[in-house]
């Protein structure tokens, strides 16, 4: 177990930006989502920690040491590769002792660690099976036990659950969740589902295009994006351009006034999330207290059982709006309504 | 995967048993003669191992078979070295050229024997190699070569290099990689081209033969000769050997290697 600090880390494929002056700390035993899209640097990232590649610039440093002279093999890190890379010529067992075995430790001590990892990823009786024998949740529970079989200071998932079909995803969240729990050890895990990374993650970093964009606990993130990009990337949100009418109020496109908390300081857009917005018919009674209005034309409605989602037109602008199925009933296409929502969730964006 | 059955019509049933017909019955024919004493082929066949005691006799048969032995060996291991090592390197690193090489790698299993066979002798001439063990040795293992790249490269294109990342992440080092994950994988890959590499140097008849030298010949060499002096069965007796010893090997080896695929 140990803390694991990137420093000012930079590194180019040619004129490529993998990664662009990125420094995030990963706390010791916490569990950290990087997320971002494909081609965001969060997967050569993740290398570079496991020692698969190196930065042009900056510094890695795993329990305050730094890590640019060890090689991955002695790094004492645990990895689980997105096609999981077990060994197919070999049996659950072997795959999972095969850490221990390379380090010279002895059988009887091989027997019963491997055993222990088998039983924390409910595998116990697996031993003799081989990989192709398995389902794809069963290869990726042995390709976990591998990994923390040999108590490394610091577990990597490569899009652990991107592999699996959606009930065995979910089932395999809290799995991980638990075991991670468990074992306490430092875990980075890369994904591009940010449901994934809001579910498993004590802290999430949002990366784009090789920059660290926004870092922090997930509800801090999903309830403050910093800008436009995160704000979209995890979650959904509506965005307002506005002009700066200076504290606690601006002005949107059309003129009218929205209150917010706090300063926009040079901020030219705002964000609410789609299930703040209240929607309702006009003829409801007007909202009290200091909300914010508008009125939006609704487009279409898409009915998921629980819940609705709301696609609306606001001065050629398509707004989203999430409704819970408490009425059983539906506003149709053309039908005018308003929509409000508190000035705590007027996100200022800072670009 | 296993694919859906339909059970064989009669036709097909028919079908391939001409073909198995086609690539057994000349030899069936071959070694049943083996144990006929009748030197004329009369029927019925009068069985007797006589044919069997005299190749026990005839050294020069024995002599040219070991001959054929040892060149294949050798030629086999050296190729599969070389060859392995061509494999490997393509695989794991890009170059300039290397398209260029690996096509190159190919006509040399297209050009007739004859004519490699022929350049080779004034080749070994010119640059003072000669004629000899040695030299047949040097010409098969160049025939071997291209087989095995190609049978090994054939492997190792199903090979995962992140399941190699995956061994390093546990803490193996270079050699236990690579004894442990790679050459497992390619196992099987390997011996298909030892067995190949085997076969064109055990098989090898033009090459051989513009090579050797008086009193060093190879087994093909040495049946050639000796059809042309007059058959004797003591061929058919050597030959049913061969096809005995041989297809032994290759069963034994399609059982314990799934050929065509793992999995």
């Amino acid at each position: 177990m140990a803390q694991v600090a990137v420093q000012e880390v930079s590194r180019h494929f040619g004129p490529v930006k993998a990664l662009d002056n990125v420094t995030v700390d990963f706390a010791d035993g916490g569990f950290y989502a990087l997320l971002g899209p494909s081609g965001s640097g969060k997967t050569t990232l993740l290398r570079m920690i496991a020692g698969f590649d190196y930065p042009d610039s900056g510094h890695i440093r795993i329990a305050g040491e730094p890590v640019e002279a060890v090689s991955v093999e002695k790094r004492e890190i645990g990895m689980m590769f997105q096609n999981y890379a077990l060994f197919p010529n070999m049996t659950v067992f072997d795959n999972v002792a095969f850490g221990l075995s390379v380090r010279g430790v002895a059988k009887p001590e091989i027997a019963r660690r491997v055993g222990e990892a088998l039983e924390l990823v409910h595998l116990t009786g697996f031993d003799k099976r081989k990989p192709h024998q398995l389902s794809g949740g069963q290869r990726q529970r042995v390709a976990l036990a591998r990994a923390i079989v040999t108590r490394p200071r610091v577990l990597l998932l490569d899009e652990p659950l991107s592999a699996l079909d959606k009930s065995l995803r979910v089932e395999m969240q809290v799995e991980l969740k638990r075991i991670q729990r468990d074992v306490a050890i430092t875990t980075i895990f890369v994904t591009h589902d940010q449901e994934e990374a809001l579910t498993l993650s004590d802290r999430i970093g949002i990366l784009n295009e090789g920059r660290l964009v926004q870092e922090g606990p997930p509800l801090d993130i999903y309830e403050r994006p910093r800008t436009a990009f995160a704000a979209r990337f995890l979650g959904e949100a509506n965005l307002f351009d506005i002009t700066p009418g200076g504290a606690g109020g601006v002005s949107l496109g059309d003129g009218t006034m929205i209150r917010i908390n706090g300063d926009t300081g040079a901020a030219r857009q705002v964000a609410v999330r789609p299930e703040k917005m209240l929607l309702e018919p006009l003829s409801a009674p007007a909202p009290e207290g200091d909300s914010n209005v508008i009125q939006a034309t609704v487009q279409q409605h898409i009915f998921a059982g629980s819940s609705l989602t709301y696609l609306l037109d606001w001065r050629d602008q398509q707004l989203k709006v999430f409704v819970q199925n408490r009425t059983g009933a539906v506003i149709g296409a053309g039908e005018t309504v308003r929509l409000s929502w508190s000035p705590r969730d007027t996100v200022v964006l800072a670009g | 995967m296993t694919r859906r059955r339909i059970s064989l019509p009669a036709i097909g049933r028919v079908y391939l048993g001409l073909v198995l017909a086609f690539l057994y019955l000349p030899i069936l024919v071959m070694a049943a003669m083996s144990f006929n004493s009748s030197k004329l082929y009369r029927l019925p066949i009068d069985w007797s191992t006589q044919w069997y005691v005299a190749l026990a006799g005839n050294d020069k048969l024995i002599a040219a078979g070991t001959n054929s032995l040892i060149i294949a060996v050798v030629t086999t291991i050296i190729a599969t070295a070389l060859g392995t090592a061509v494999s490997l390197v393509f695989f794991r690193y890009r170059f300039r050229g290397k398209a260029v090489m690996q096509l190159l790698l190919f006509p040399p299993i297209t050009i007739p024997w004859l004519i490699i066979g022929t350049a080779m002798l004034i080749f070994f001439f010119w640059v003072g190699i000669g004629r000899g063990l040695h030299a047949m040795i040097l010409g098969h293992v160049a025939l071997a070569l291209p087989y095995v790249i190609v049978v090994v490269t054939a492997r190792l294109h199903s090979f995962d290099p992140t399941l190699e990342e995956a061994a390093r992440s546990l803490g193996a080092k270079a050699w236990q990689v690579s004894w442990r994950v790679t050459f497992p994988w390619i196992a099987p890959g390997l011996f298909a081209a030892a067995l190949f590499a085997f076969a064109v140097s055990f098989d090898q008849f033009v090459i051989s033969y513009f090579l050797a030298v008086p009193g060093v010949s190879t087994l093909p060499v040495e049946i050639y000769t000796s059809i042309r002096k007059g058959f004797t069965p003591e061929i058919n007796a050597i030959s049913t050997i061969i096809i005995t010893f041989s297809m032994a090997l290759l069963l034994g080896v399609a059982r314990f290697y799934r050929f065509g695929g793992e999995r």
